[in-house]
């Protein structure tokens, strides 16, 4: 595994090229890149410049809060966290889930999926699949989708749209409700609620095996470019069911190597700090978690959505499993470590969560009145789920009062982090090296890094609306060359 | 039969009818004219403290929680001035406490939020105290959370008044106000407070709850989802 370019020799002597903000991914980043006279890249780096607060606000109050105060960690994503949450509470608790409760929660996780996957895709992604890398930039956002494939909008609207209709009736509102609560869930789904999800469950699932279809479409259409895109081979985690199968709510944590061998398999992540460590740089707010038995050196790795469906054996709803068998059987498996094909794999786990809503709206137990239950109670609790961008684990201790004395939380972009700074460097070296630097080209630092697609903050995101700075600086700090691109898309020399 | 109620004041020119012994307050509520309020309760003595209930009496201010209805009283209550003095006197509650409403579990059901939102207020205006407060969570049932707490006394009053024990009251003066609980070591935990008690039952905010019970209410059954602070303290009044 290479650490090419994460620090140059002699920084000093090296123009930088900055990318700041990172547009169309959740938060707040910046790439800084260090050239040569001959625009020779020596440095590349995907800082993290937000600072996240969470874990120490929250101490000193009581744990029936967290669920609710740590979602707001993320406007995208806010169901996770409040799974993440309230299994960890479920051991403070002692609660084992009632059959209700487990499937509620997996519905709104599947919604959570389903909508977030769909944002992903078709709002953040599709403008770069859809017009090239490197096409005119005013075109290049959500409006010029939906002016050049508006079918493909629509459909993109409506998946997100449904997904997002999930939450608000499982949790009261489409972001930031309340639906899980330590030991169970607040309220089950009535038939009511039922019916009205049903109608339009098939126009889901068959625009979710669309979606597969369409980035299988642009994938395979170009095998060479897609798979060369930023590659590089890592470790996977994700969680996996007892049976190996895909699950996203709940599993143990399995790490498989780059060779696909096995560094850990069905470990309860209970005690996760047994097998993954966290390292701290200079120079991001993030940090740098590591598989333990493979050091700090080799032991990063990747999550998400292609972890998970390069991790699984299999995933338990058959339009899926169709798709991940195509997916792993491409060009002999050469898609598995591809920076892209996290996009593929993205929409095929989209389907599953399709599929799978459709397989829970028909299981009566969701209209159970079991909502909570608790038992024997604990001092820690250590949550941990599939969210939409990878593994998210959330770790509290409280007191004997009731209160939150500690926490820890390891985000899924977290867990990324080496992973994306990785393929920074991979884009850098393959598109920029030596080349006269343009938007276009910087956009394809851009594309790695919306593979992931990163929640840097876990915070609300403005599509459209992030302004891009580029600025080449000298040695001594004078700003030389500058290009920028206005909220409107307009770009300025 | 009560006494007859032949005497009458007007309210925003509406006459309204009074026995001896009411207050404004009691008057319009009786009468189904809602006046913003937050340290009253009919069922304890009126306090005066919150002074969101301020009308203008014959060209003056007064609490209309405490100020008796006299014959030919001219009240005004729901007037631009007398709202926007509403609304400040909220917003500088809000910016005074660290009320976090997104994480509060008291969200939907609180006075405090609910009054806010009837007066309009979209944002604290004031630059927020950020006071630091204990929260005391040593009793067995009930959580105190002094971040919420607007001193309006209603725990105070209702301990002492209904369940006899005197657990809470105030100490200090003016900013410096605290809510201090009665026990030698200053713990909730020590007091003979019952989460059965009625004091545990009236804070209008979260600042004291029962533990364990956060956000057990789905949105959309709670108090205020679907009806304003008008609308309920209206209906509570003819219940």
């Amino acid at each position: 595994m290479t650490f090419e370019l994460e620090t140059a020799t002699n920084p000093e002597k090296l123009k930088r090229v900055v990318i700041e903000p990172v547009s169309r991914v959740e938060g707040h980043g910046k790439v800084t890149l260090l050239l040569d006279d001959d625009n020779r890249v020596h440095q590349a780096r995907f800082h993290i410049v937000e600072f996240r607060g969470f874990e120490k606000f929250i101490q000193g109050r009581p744990y029936w809060e967290v669920p609710s105060m740590v979602q707001r960690l993320c406007g995208i994503c806010p169901v996770s966290h409040n799974l993440a949450a309230s299994k960890a509470l479920d051991m403070i608790v002692g609660a084992q889930l009632t059959p209700t409760a487990e499937k509620l929660r997996r519905l709104m996780h599947l919604g959570q999926i389903l909508q977030s996957h769909a944002l992903h895709f078709y709002y953040l992604a599709s403008p770069d699949l859809l017009f090239g890398f490197d096409s005119d930039v005013a075109k290049r956002n959500i409006v010029g989708v939906v002016a050049a494939y508006p079918e493909i909008a629509k459909q993109g609207v409506a998946l997100r749209k449904y997904g997002q209709e999930i939450i608000r009736i499982t949790m009261g509102k489409r972001v930031h409700g309340t639906g899980a609560i330590p030991g169970g869930v607040n309220k089950n789904l009535s038939r009511e609620e039922r019916d009205t999800l049903l109608k339009d469950i098939d126009n889901i699932v068959a625009w979710s095996r669309a979606a597969v279809e369409l980035i299988k479409k642009v994938y395979t259409g170009n095998p060479k470019f897609y798979n060369g895109f930023g590659y590089y081979k890592s470790s996977f985690m994700s969680l996996v069911r007892d049976d190996g199968a895909m699950d996203l709510y709940h599993g143990g944590l399995r790490a498989n190597d780059e060779h696909g061998q096995s560094i850990f398999d069905h470990v309860d992540y209970g005690h996760y700090w047994d097998y993954i460590h966290e390292e701290v740089k200079s120079w991001s707010y993030m940090k740098f978690p590591f598989i333990r038995s493979r050091g700090r050196e080799e032991g990063w790795y990747r999550v998400g959505p292609l972890a998970r469906v390069n991790n699984c054996e299999f995933i338990p709803t058959p339009l899926a499993e169709a798709e991940r068998k195509i997916f792993k059987a491409f060009d002999a498996g050469s898609a598995t470590q591809a920076t892209l094909a996290y996009h593929w794999a993205r929409m095929i786990e989209m389907l599953h969560a399709a599929e799978g809503i459709q397989e829970l709206l028909l299981d009566g137990d969701l209209q159970g009145d079991d909502l909570v239950s608790k038992g024997e109670p604990a001092l820690r609790g250590v949550g941990v789920i599939e969210a939409p961008r990878g593994t998210l684990i959330h770790h509290y201790r409280v007191n004997e009062d009731e209160l939150i004395v500690r926490a820890n939380l390891i985000v899924s972009t977290t867990h990324n982090n080496h992973a994306m700074n990785e393929a920074v460097r991979q884009v850098a070296l393959q598109y920029l090296d030596g080349q006269q630097v343009t938007e276009g080209l910087l956009n394809h630092i851009e594309v790695a890094i919306r593979a992931f697609d990163p929640c840097l903050s876990c915070a609300t995101h403005a599509v459209g609306k992030m302004p891009l700075e580029v600025e080449l600086v000298d040695a001594g700090g004078n700003v030389i060359d500058r290009l920028a691109k206005n909220s409107d898309g307009r770009c300025d020399a | 039969m009560g006494a007859p109620m032949s005497k009458t004041i007007t309210i925003d020119g509406k006459s309204i009818p009074f026995k001896d012994g009411q207050t404004i307050m009691d008057a319009a509520m009786a009468a189904d004219v809602y006046i913003p309020h937050l340290c009253h309760n009919p069922e304890f003595k009126p306090h005066g403290s919150c002074k969101l209930c301020t009308v203008k009496v014959n060209g003056r201010n007064v609490a209309s929680c405490t100020m008796p209805a006299v014959e030919g009283q001219q009240v005004l209550s729901d007037t631009l001035e007398l709202n926007d003095e509403r609304l400040s006197l909220t917003q500088m509650l809000f910016v005074e406490g660290n009320h976090i409403c997104p994480s509060c579990e008291k969200s939907g059901n609180c006075q405090l939020q609910a009054v806010a939102y009837y007066l309009g207020m979209m944002s604290p205006h004031y630059n927020h105290f950020y006071p630091q407060r204990e929260v005391d969570a040593s009793h067995p049932d009930m959580l105190l959370d002094r971040n919420r707490c607007i001193y309006c006394e209603l725990c105070v009053r209702a301990s002492r008044d209904v369940d006899g024990k005197s657990v809470f009251g105030l100490s200090g003066r003016g900013i410096g106000s605290t809510l201090v609980v009665n026990s030698t070591s200053g713990l909730l935990g020590d007091t003979n407070l019952a989460a059965t008690d009625k004091a545990a039952q009236v804070c209008p905010t979260g600042a004291l709850l029962k533990k364990r019970q956060g956000f057990t209410v789905p949105i959309g059954q709670r108090i205020f989802d679907h009806r304003t602070i008008k609308d309920v303290q209206l209906g509570e009044e003819h219940e």
